[in-house]
C-alpha cells in the first residue's frame, strides 16, 4: 500500500492503495467515480479511456504509481471544458448512445481528437477513435456527433 | 440528503404492497408504496390481452407534476425505457417533458404479455407491450378525465385532455398531479377508447432517448457500477474445460495478498470453481491470479472445434430429422448434375460479449435477500437466486439494472452467473458481495452461438430458378434439457436451427429442409437475432449465386422468387432498390454492391451495401437499409438500431470473429483474440428507410443483424469472383 496524491477533474485527491493497481480501479473504486469504465483490462476496447495530462490514455493498463502530478480528467469532468461540452451535447443531440457503456470513452477519445484536430477527416476519426470498441456498433451516429462538434467549435 | 417521501394509498383490500426505494434522477430519495396484484390473480386469467394490469404498478403520477413510467423490461440499449414511456404518455396525453421512466423490479405483473416471464427477447419489447401501455395510459387517462369531470360535476366527454392537464367547458382546466391523489381511488376502467392514430403526439415521432445524458456525462449507473455500503467483490476461478472439478486447491498465496476475506471452493451449474472474495476488484483479481488449482478432467468432454466441424460436415451429408418436407421429395432426381449445386457452409462458435462484463449483486438476510441484476431474464434469474438461497422467489428484491448490451448473454435459462452469485451471496450472509466476471472469464465462459454446419443441394431449373432445395443443417440446440423444450422443439428439430430456412419468405416448390442437433460440451446460447445468424447468410448467398447464375439482377430475381404473401419483405425490397438505385448504378472502379433481404421476428428488411477491398479486407462504404416493422413506434430509435445493428452484424465477417476449442479449452481470452467490428470495419454510413405503415409494430432489436454479412460477401464476390462460405472470413 501507498498514499498518491491525484489530481482529478482539478481537484486534489489521496488515495491509499497497492501501487500495481490501475488508474480505472482507483476512479472506480476509491474516488467512486463510476463513469469510466471497465471492458477488457487489457486496454483493447477503450472504455475506460480518460485524459492524463491532456492525452487520451487507456486506465485499465495504467498503474497508479505512474500517474504522478499529470493532471486527469474523466468523463465526470469532461463538461466543464468547452470541447468536451461541446461533444456531450452532439452526443446527445445526434441521439448517440444506445447501451451507452462505451461512451464515456467514446466522448474522451473524441474530445482529445477535436482538441489535436479541429476539423478531422473520416480518415482521423477512424485513426482516433479506430480502438473504442462499441458492441451496439453506433459508429455512424458517432462519426455524426463529432462532425456535427467540430461545426460547432468553429 | 434531501428526501421526498410519497406513500400511495393501498386502498385496494385485494392487492398487496411492497415498498420500493430508489434512488431519484435528481439525487433525492424517492419511496413509493406500488400496489400490485397478487399472482394468482394473474395466473388465473389465461389469454394474455384479457389479463388485467393495475395502472398504478407502471405509472405514477406524483403532486410535482413528474410523471414515473415504469417499464417492464431491461433496457440494454434498444431503447425501450424511451419508447414503452411514449406508447403510454401518449395514450395518457402526458407532458413529455415531465416523463420519468423507471425499470421495474422483477414481479408477476412485469412479464411479458405473450411469453409469460419477464423477460426482452425475440424482439418482443414494443411488440408484445405496445397493446398493453397504450391501454394503461388510456385508462390512467380516463381515471384522470373522471375525476375532473366529478369536481366539476360534468360528464367526462365534456373533458379533454393535453400535456397533463384535463379541460373542460369555459376556460376550465386542473393539472393531472392534482388529481392524482383522487383518482387513484376511481375504479380502473375495464374498457377504454384508444386515440385514433391520427391522434398521436409521440407515437410514430422521432423522439430522443431519454437516457442521452445519462450516458454521456458518466452518470448512468449500470450494474457494474453498483456500490452499497459494506459491499465486497467476488471473482470466480472457472475451469479450464467446461464441467471439470476442483481437484486440489492452493490458496496460500491468494489469502497472503491484504484485502482477501475469503477462498472457497463452489459447485458450478456443472462442476466447480473456486471464489475469490475481496475488498476490491483488482485485490479480488491478483488473488485469483495467484490460485494454484489442480483440477479433475475425468470423464469430461473436451471439444476440439476442428475435429467437430469435420464430425458436422460428416452429419450434414446426412437427412436428420424433418422440418419441412414440401412438394416433391423425388424432384432433385429429374435435375441433370450439370444443373446441380452443392453448397457447403460452416460457422463458428460466437461470443456475445456484451460492453459490460457479466455482474450479479446480491445480498442475502437468512429469511430475505436482495439482488441487483442488469438481466434480461429476471423471472428466470430470481427463481435461481431464490432457490440457491432457499427461498421463496418473491422473497427476494430483485432490482433490474440498466446493462452495458447483452444481446442475448444476459437471457440464460439457467441463470449460472446468478446461481454463482446467490452461493457467494449465501456464505458471506449479511454482506453485499457483487460477482464480476472479468472480460476473460465471458470470453472463455461458454454460452455462445453455436457452430454450424450447412449443406445445400438445389436443382435448378430450365428458368434458371430452384426447381428441388435440399437443406440439412447441422448445430447443437439452444433448448435441448430445458423447460423451453417442448415447446421449441418440433418432430426433434430444434426451430431455432432452422428458422430462416424452414420459413423463408422464397417460394420454393420442392423443399426438404432437415437437421441435427448433436450434444457438445460447450454451453450455447442466443445471440442476436439467433438462428437467423447463419441461416439468412446461407440462403441470401445462395440466392445471389442463383441469380447471377440466371444472368438475371440480384433484386429482381428475389422480387420473382418471393411468396406471394411476402408482402412486407417484397414493400421493403422495392424501397430499397428505389432509395439505392442512385448510388448502384454509378460505383466507382473497384467498388462493388451486394445485396440481401430477409425476415426475421415479423420484420422483414432489405439492405445493399457498397463494398471494396482495402487491406485485403472488406471495406463497407455504405449501406442503404430498407424495412418493414409496422408502425415504428419510435423512428429514431429505429434508425438506430439498424444504423448500429448491421454494424454489429459484421463480427461474422471479422477475420477473428470466432471461438475456438482445442482440447476442450477456448483459445481466446479477450478482445485481442476475437476481434468485433471497431469503427473502420463498420459502414461508414448507412442510411434507413422505413415502409410507412400503421400495422401493428414488429421488433427492430435482432432483424438488423442478419442481413449485413450475406451482402457484404455479395459484393465481394463480385470483385474476387469467388464464394464464402466458411466463416470467419480469414482471407477474401
Amino acid at each position: 500500500m501507498a498514499t498518491y496524491q491525484l489530481n482529478v477533474n482539478g481537484r486534489q485527491r489521496e488515495v491509499k492503495v497497492d501501487p500495481s493497481t490501475p488508474l480505472l480501479w482507483v476512479l472506480r473504486e476509491e474516488l467512486k467515480m463510476t463513469g469510466t469504465k471497465y471492458g477488457c483490462g487489457i486496454s483493447a476496447c477503450g472504455a475506460c479511456t480518460v485524459h492524463v495530462a491532456g492525452i487520451a490514455t487507456r486506465s485499465c493498463v495504467v498503474p497508479i504509481a505512474l500517474v504522478g502530478d499529470r493532471p486527469i480528467v474523466t468523463i465526470e469532468g469532461i463538461g466543464q471544458d468547452a470541447v468536451g461540452r461541446t461533444v456531450q451535447d452532439a452526443w446527445v443531440e445526434k441521439d448517440v448512445v444506445q447501451c451507452g457503456y462505451c461512451q464515456s470513452g467514446q466522448i474522451m477519445s473524441a474530445v482529445a481528437l477535436l482538441k489535436a484536430i479541429p476539423k478531422p477527416t473520416d480518415t482521423n476519426i477512424e485513426e482516433s477513435m479506430g480502438g473504442n470498441l462499441c458492441r451496439c456498433a453506433t459508429y455512424v451516429r458517432i462519426r455524426e456527433a463529432i462532425q456535427s462538434a467540430a461545426q460547432q467549435l468553429k | 440528503m434531501r428526501a421526498a417521501i410519497e406513500v400511495k394509498k393501498d386502498l385496494n383490500l385485494n392487492r398487496r404492497s411492497f415498498l420500493r426505494v430508489t434512488t431519484a434522477a435528481a439525487g433525492g430519495l424517492l419511496v413509493s408504496l406500488y400496489l400490485d396484484h397478487p399472482a394468482s390473480a394473474l395466473e388465473s386469467s389465461q389469454a394474455a390481452p384479457a389479463k388485467v394490469y393495475p395502472p398504478d404498478a407502471f405509472v405514477h403520477i406524483r403532486t410535482d407534476g413528474k410523471i414515473v413510467i415504469t417499464v417492464n423490461r431491461l433496457e440494454f440499449g434498444q431503447g425501450v425505457q424511451t419508447a414503452l414511456p411514449m406508447i403510454l404518455a401518449d395514450e395518457l396525453d402526458a407532458d413529455w417533458s415531465q416523463v420519468i421512466a423507471e425499470l421495474a423490479p422483477a414481479a408477476d405483473v412485469y412479464r411479458d404479455p405473450v411469453f409469460g416471464i419477464q423477460m426482452v427477447g425475440g424482439s418482443g419489447s414494443i411488440a408484445h407491450s405496445y397493446q398493453q401501455y397504450r391501454e394503461l395510459g388510456a385508462k390512467t387517462r380516463a381515471m384522470l378525465v373522471a375525476t375532473a369531470a366529478d369536481r366539476w360535476h360534468l360528464s367526462p366527454d365534456q373533458c379533454r385532455t393535453e400535456n397533463s392537464v384535463v379541460y373542460g367547458p369555459a376556460n376550465k382546466s386542473i393539472r393531472y398531479s392534482e388529481l392524482a391523489k383522487d383518482a387513484a381511488r376511481k375504479p380502473v376502467p375495464d374498457k377504454v377508447n384508444l386515440k385514433n392514430p391520427a391522434d398521436f403526439r409521440l407515437i410514430g415521432k422521432k423522439v430522443r432517448r431519454l437516457d442521452s445524458r445519462a450516458k454521456c456525462d458518466g452518470s448512468q449507473k449500470f450494474g457494474l457500477d453498483l456500490d452499497l455500503p459494506g459491499m465486497k467483490i467476488a471473482l470466480v476461478a472457472h475451469p479450464p474445460v467446461f464441467g471439470a472439478r476442483v481437484k486440489s486447491l492452493d490458496d496460500r498465496e491468494a489469502r497472503s495478498i491484504a484485502g482477501v476475506l475469503d477462498v472457497f471452493e463452489i459447485p458450478l451449474v456443472k462442476g466447480s470453481g473456486v471464489a475469490v472474495v475481496a475488498d476490491r476488484f483488482w485485490t479480488a483479481k491478483q488473488a485469483r491470479d495467484r490460485l494454484q488449482i489442480d483440477w479433475d478432467l475425468s470423464g469430461i468432454e473436451r471439444a476440439d472445434s476442428t475435429q467437430l466441424l469435420t464430425s458436422y460436415k460428416e452429419l450434414a451429408g446426412k437427412t436428420g430429422n424433418v422440418a419441412v418436407n414440401r412438394g416433391d421429395e423425388k424432384a432433385m432426381d429429374r435435375v441433370a448434375a450439370a444443373h446441380r449445386i452443392v453448397a457447403e457452409y460452416d460457422f463458428p462458435y460466437l461470443a456475445h460479449t456484451p460492453m459490460e462484463p457479466l455482474n450479479t449483486t446480491i445480498r442475502f438476510d437468512g429469511n430475505a435477500a436482495e439482488a441487483w441484476v442488469p438481466s434480461q431474464f429476471q423471472t428466470l434469474d430470481q427463481m435461481a437466486i431464490a432457490e440457491v438461497l432457499g427461498l421463496k422467489p418473491e422473497q427476494v428484491t430483485f432490482h433490474t439494472e440498466f446493462a452495458g448490451g447483452g444481446f442475448g448473454r444476459r437471457a440464460v435459462i439457467d441463470s449460472h452467473v446468478q446461481r454463482e452469485a446467490a452461493v457467494i451471496a449465501k456464505r458471506l450472509r449479511g454482506t453485499p458481495v457483487k460477482l464480476v466476471w472479468t472480460r476473460e472469464d465471458d470470453v472463455r465462459g461458454g454460452y455462445y452461438r453455436p457452430m454450424h454446419a450447412h449443406r445445400v443441394e438445389i436443382g435448378v431449373g430450365r428458368d434458371g430458378m430452384p426447381a428441388a432445395w435440399r437443406h440439412v443443417i447441422v448445430g447443437q440446440s439452444l433448448v435441448a434439457g430445458t423447460p423451453f423444450a417442448a415447446m421449441m422443439i418440433k418432430n426433434g428439430v430444434d426451430q431455432t436451427t432452422v428458422e430462416g430456412v424452414a420459413d423463408t419468405s422464397y417460394d420454393i416448390q420442392n423443399f426438404h429442409v432437415s437437421a441435427h442437433n448433436p450434444t457438445v460440451n460447450v454451453p450455447v446460447l442466443w445471440w442476436r437475432s439467433v438462428g437467423n445468424t447463419h441461416t439468412a447468410f446461407v440462403m441470401e448467398t445462395l440466392i445471389d449465386e442463383l441469380a447471377t447464375r440466371a444472368h438475371v439482377d440480384p433484386i429482381s430475381y428475389r422480387r420473382k422468387l418471393l411468396k406471394p404473401d411476402a408482402k412486407k419483405l417484397r414493400a421493403a425490397l422495392d424501397l430499397m432498390d428505389e432509395k439505392s438505385a442512385a448510388w448502384r448504378n454509378k460505383l466507382p472502379r473497384g467498388h462493388a454492391s451486394g445485396i440481401s433481404c430477409h425476415e426475421s421476428f415479423n420484420t422483414a428488411v432489405a439492405c445493399a451495401v457498397e463494398v471494396s477491398i482495402e487491406n485485403k479486407r472488406p471495406r463497407i462504404h455504405r449501406a442503404t437499409i430498407a424495412l418493414h416493422c409496422g408502425l415504428a413506434v419510435n423512428p429514431l430509435t429505429v434508425e438506430s438500431q439498424f444504423q448500429a445493428g448491421v454494424g454489429f452484424g459484421v463480427i461474422q465477417l471479422m477475420a477473428k470473429g470466432a471461438i475456438t476449442l482445442k482440447d476442450g479449452r477456448v483459445e481466446q481470452r479477450n478482445f485481442d483474440g476475437y476481434t468485433p467490428a471497431y469503427i473502420a470495419d463498420a459502414p461508414v454510413s448507412v442510411e434507413v428507410h422505413i415502409v410507412p405503415s400503421t400495422e401493428a409494430p414488429t421488433g427492430c432489436g435482432e432483424p438488423p443483424v442478419p442481413v449485413i454479412s450475406p451482402a457484404v460477401v455479395n459484393a465481394l464476390a463480385k470483385l474476387t469472383g469467388k464464394r464464402y462460405r466458411s466463416l470467419p472470413l480469414v482471407t477474401i
